[in-house]
């Protein structure tokens, strides 16, 4: 029986990210939401979700020894990062005063500008909250069956700048582009929520239940 | 580019939705689940539920309204109506809510919008403003915070309350014109405006929608990032379909109603 667990370091809520894989799973697949590392490093698939802040969420990794980890979990197997766990993955991020991150992928993360406005000369409000269109920038087997421009849910107020364009495969327009998706090798990671995008989020999710790893 | 968001808004009292909900050719009993999964493949981008139940026995009933909604719709919900502490906060997000609402907590005691941010992330915590105005001033009008349900004035300016809300780590303001809630004739649109304005976290409109053109308003002059209405969807006057393509006519970006992808 294939296992794919969801990765609980107690960051945020992280149910939602369950149901929706359990919604999405085959009946022989087995959905676990999980802190305990033997049942992570068993995992066939791993999800790493998360919501709150970056220092928080380090010191969450350290503490339950998975910091040093991670890397190597992610390309292992299937890998999907969501939201703060998209973030983690980067060398570095400007919130909390400066934290290092795991630096799976290069890049940093930054809040997004504060005095930044749109086409019509509004301002733009922070969090980034709502739904956007995610645009690909290159072939990935989780777009598969998604339209090349798909909506997803976003709330976030900082977002990744990876250093390499090749890690990048969707972006997404809020008064300026940003990478709202990235890619290396079995570790594919979004800014925005797949389990709350309805049938798109639900598509996507699906997709990376049947990925195999393989990209690039 | 970001849309935005349309917002049907449920009346839950003891674990039914109430307020009469009827779809042309649907007799509609008030289950929560039916109702939400109506309106999410109409294309809403959220659902708000608002618990009214009196009795505090009835309390826990909102907890499996969510989690059975949560089960089967995929799109964010929000709950609001009874939240006291951190404690009744968990509780909802554990069970499937994406946010809670909070009104009269707040005023009572403003640190629990700090603290709650602070446990589950700014993210997750709108906080409920009901306005009313209070002088005849054109140019410069005033509005001031009301509790229980618009009956209890605060004296609390209520521009200022939003951004008192913001800096204490609300991610949302849900801000309800106690003045036009019922009417049907509108958003109160200068209020929506001065806070919208005033702030730098989204707003969502709510009070007086009677027609398409309202939601329209709120957005376009009242600069509101989205927008939330009970009784045009429930009575079938439209759908949230309906009102995303007045929105798009008038080129508000909206999300477009999802077809079903597979």
């Amino acid at each position: 029986m294939q296992t794919v667990a969801v990765i609980d370091y107690g960051m945020g809520n992280l149910h939602s990210v369950e149901r929706a894989l359990r919604h999405e799973a085959p009946a022989d697949m087995r959905v676990l939401l999980t802190s305990d590392l033997a049942q992570i490093r068993e995992a066939d698939r791993l999800v790493f979700p998360g919501q709150g802040a970056a220092a928080d969420a380090m010191n969450a990794l350290r503490s339950m020894g998975l910091d040093g980890e991670l890397a190597e979990l992610s390309a292992s197997r299937p890998f999907l990062g969501v939201c703060l766990g998209q973030q983690i993955l980067l060398d570095w991020t400007e919130e909390n005063g400066g934290v290092d991150l795991l630096g799976v992928v290069p890049g940093r993360v930054e809040r997004f500008p504060a005095h930044a406005i749109d086409a019509q000369g509004r301002r733009l409000k922070i969090p980034h909250m709502g739904w956007n269109v995610v645009r690909r920038t290159s072939e990935h087997p989780l777009w598969h069956g998604l339209p090349e421009e798909s909506w997803f849910y976003f709330v976030h107020s900082y977002r990744v700048l990876p250093t390499r364009a090749e890690h990048t495969v969707g972006e997404t327009d809020y008064g300026e582009s940003f990478s709202s998706a990235i890619a290396k090798g079995s570790m594919f990671a979004l800014q925005c929520h797949p389990e709350k995008s309805a049938a798109d989020g639900l598509r996507l999710l699906n997709n990376f239940l049947r990925w195999n790893g393989d990209w690039r | 580019m970001l849309a935005r968001r349309i917002i049907p808004c449920l009346d839950v009292d003891a674990g039914r939705v109430v307020k009469g909900v009827n779809f042309v050719g649907i007799r509609d009993a008030g289950d929560p689940v039916e109702v939400a999964r109506r309106y999410d493949a109409q294309g809403a981008d959220e659902i708000t539920f608002l618990d009214i139940t009196a009795s505090s026995d009835e309390r826990e009933t909102i907890v499996h309204v969510v989690e059975q909604v949560a089960e089967q719709v995929f799109i964010p919900l929000t709950v609001g109506g009874g939240i006291r502490e951190v404690a009744d906060i968990r509780r909802l997000l554990n069970a499937g809510a994406d946010k809670v609402s909070i009104n009269t907590a707040a005023v009572h005691r403003p640190e629990l919008v700090a603290e709650a941010a602070g446990r589950v992330g700014s993210q997750c915590i709108v906080v409920a403003i009901d306005a009313k105005r209070v002088d005849d001033d054109a140019e410069y009008p005033h509005w001031e915070v009301f509790t229980h349900g618009g009956r209890r004035g605060t004296g609390i300016d209520a521009v200022a309350w939003a951004e008192k809300m913001a800096s204490l780590g609300a991610g949302e303001i849900l801000l309800t014109s106690m003045d036009r809630d019922g009417t049907r004739v509108g958003f109160d649109l200068e209020l929506t405006r001065a806070v919208s304005d005033a702030v730098s976290i989204p707003v969502i409109a709510s009070g007086g929608v009677g027609e398409l053109a309202h939601l329209v308003a709120g957005v376009v002059e009242g600069h509101a990032d989205a927008v939330l209405a009970a009784s045009i969807f429930h009575f079938g006057q439209h759908t949230v379909a309906e009102a995303k393509q007045a929105l798009a006519v008038a080129g508000v970006p909206v999300r477009p109603v999802h077809k079903a992808t597979r």
